[in-house]
């Protein structure tokens, strides 16, 4: 490992030789961050000023600000309101959430926002487009907000075969893809239940949560989702989900798939979605090798007593060689495996709340 | 010409010293602040032109009617203040 980002409630922690050698933005969230082309690119949390999107060419010393994502004017005559809250859906930047890499164009992102929109650049962040066809469809109207007020894009997964193939993960409203750059869209979500809703809704694709969605990049067509009510996996290219059970619990935020290997995956469980700790007090990663028939428990190098850390859906990830993994924590711990996840090794345990890692260079 | 004034928190991430502008309502006044700093714009207002939800801006010590179109009056003597609601842990 080179370098690992971390994004925090209170700022961006770059480590290099497993220690922090670099503090950003100290004191203000940092939502979201990737490195690519020789760039960093850090979104930035103001709270009562809003998002930026910051972007560092020299390894985090100095920071520029660019363009941050920002919608189009609102029609007068569109009532887009929450389904479930009633309340009016802001055409407004709240957070960005998660950048991903559009191997298209050396220059080209892509980010997920709240609300539910997905935004793509192809300079770097000097500019940003709203993905109208998404935002547009009909049924964009019946996602809703989970665990915030409105909904949001959290996962990009980029075909490498195609990079017009693109599959975007909503909390909550389901998965899209399309095979076509973003001109059009179809739901993939087919098999996730939602036992949060009515059980004549319960099924329906459009209103699920999956907390995450990755891809196995040399096995595109298998993809792994952490949804709120449990484990899913598709082998066909997101046209159908099948549930994977895991003990000690399916309920999680964070899921990393192994870069080449589309049977292994990892995974951090809590109890149940009302109540957000690890089982008996005890953090754990459950890993499968081979495709969710059975699970691993792995716990070396984790607490064991008393430890009462939730991971968040961007809070552990694998790197290209499938054997490294960095985890952080709710409360503030971070950790590292060098053995695909047999042992940890805590980094730093002072850390504010960690809300995404990432491994520097990746994609 | 009404003068606007900005909270610290705001001039701690943005170049922002107290400025003399022209404007008979505040969205006049802050559109002004904005042509000469244009990178404020995003930290004052969202992305449809509304006033944040956690700015409050007052004209002579009271707070702003009309958060969406700004188009509360101000006097060619007006003093107004950029400010931040009180949240945080």
């Amino acid at each position: 490992m080179d370098t690992l980002l971390v994004g925090t409630r209170k700022g961006l922690f770059t480590l290099r030789g497993n220690e922090v050698a670099r503090v950003s933005f100290l004191g203000t969230a940092v939502t979201a961050v990737l490195q690519r082309n020789g760039a960093i690119y850090a979104a930035v949390g103001h709270g009562h000023f809003g998002a930026k999107l910051h972007r560092s060419m020299d390894e985090g010393e100095t920071w520029q600000e660019v363009a941050a994502p920002k919608w189009p004017e609102k029609p007068a005559d569109i009532d887009d309101r929450s389904p479930t809250t009633g309340a009016p859906v802001p055409w407004s930047l709240n957070q960005m959430w998660v950048f991903e890499a559009d191997p298209r164009e050396p220059q080209a992102l892509w980010c997920g926002t709240i609300p539910g929109g997905l935004f793509h650049s192809t300079n770097g962040g000097d500019s940003w487009r709203l993905l109208r066809p998404l935002w547009d469809k009909p049924e964009r109207r019946q996602w809703f907000g989970g665990g915030y007020d409105f909904p949001g894009i959290h996962s990009i997964c980029v075909d490498p075969r195609d990079p017009r193939r693109v599959l975007v993960g909503v909390s909550c409203g389901g998965a899209w893809q399309t095979d076509n750059g973003g001109e059009s869209w179809s739901v993939a979500s087919r098999g996730m239940f939602a036992a949060y809703m009515p059980p004549e809704k319960a099924e329906d694709p459009v209103i699920q949560d999956p907390h995450r969605i990755v891809r196995c990049a040399g096995a595109p067509d298998v993809f792994w989702a952490q949804h709120h009510n449990g484990v899913f996996r598709s082998i066909d290219g997101a046209q159908s989900w099948q549930e994977v059970k895991i003990n000690p619990s399916s309920f999680g935020f964070a899921v990393a798939v192994h870069p080449r290997d589309p049977d292994t995956a990892w995974f951090v469980p809590a109890i149940k979605d009302e109540l957000r700790v690890p089982v008996e007090g005890a953090l754990v990663v459950t890993r499968t090798r081979n495709g969710g028939k059975s699970f691993e428990t792995l716990r070396s190098g984790l607490p064991q007593r008393h430890a009462y850390h939730l991971i968040y859906r961007h809070g552990l990830e694998v790197a290209p060689d499938g054997q490294t993994l960095a985890m952080g924590s709710t409360t503030g711990t971070l950790w590292l495996s060098r053995d695909a996840g047999e042992s940890w090794t805590a980094l730093s345990r002072d850390l504010p709340p960690v809300y995404c890692v990432r491994f520097g260079g990746a994609a | 010409m009404p003068r606007v004034t900005f909270t610290a928190n705001l001039r701690r991430l943005v170049d922002c010293p107290a400025a003399e502008v022209a404007g008979a309502t505040v969205g006049e006044a802050l559109e002004a602040v904005f042509t000469r700093t244009p990178q404020l714009r995003g930290y004052i207002v969202d992305d449809q032109g509304a006033l944040r939800r956690h700015v409050v801006v007052f004209v002579g010590g009271e707070a702003v009617r009309d958060r969406v179109r700004l188009t509360d009056a101000v006097a060619p003597d007006a003093e107004i203040a950029v400010m931040q609601a009180l949240s945080g842990g």
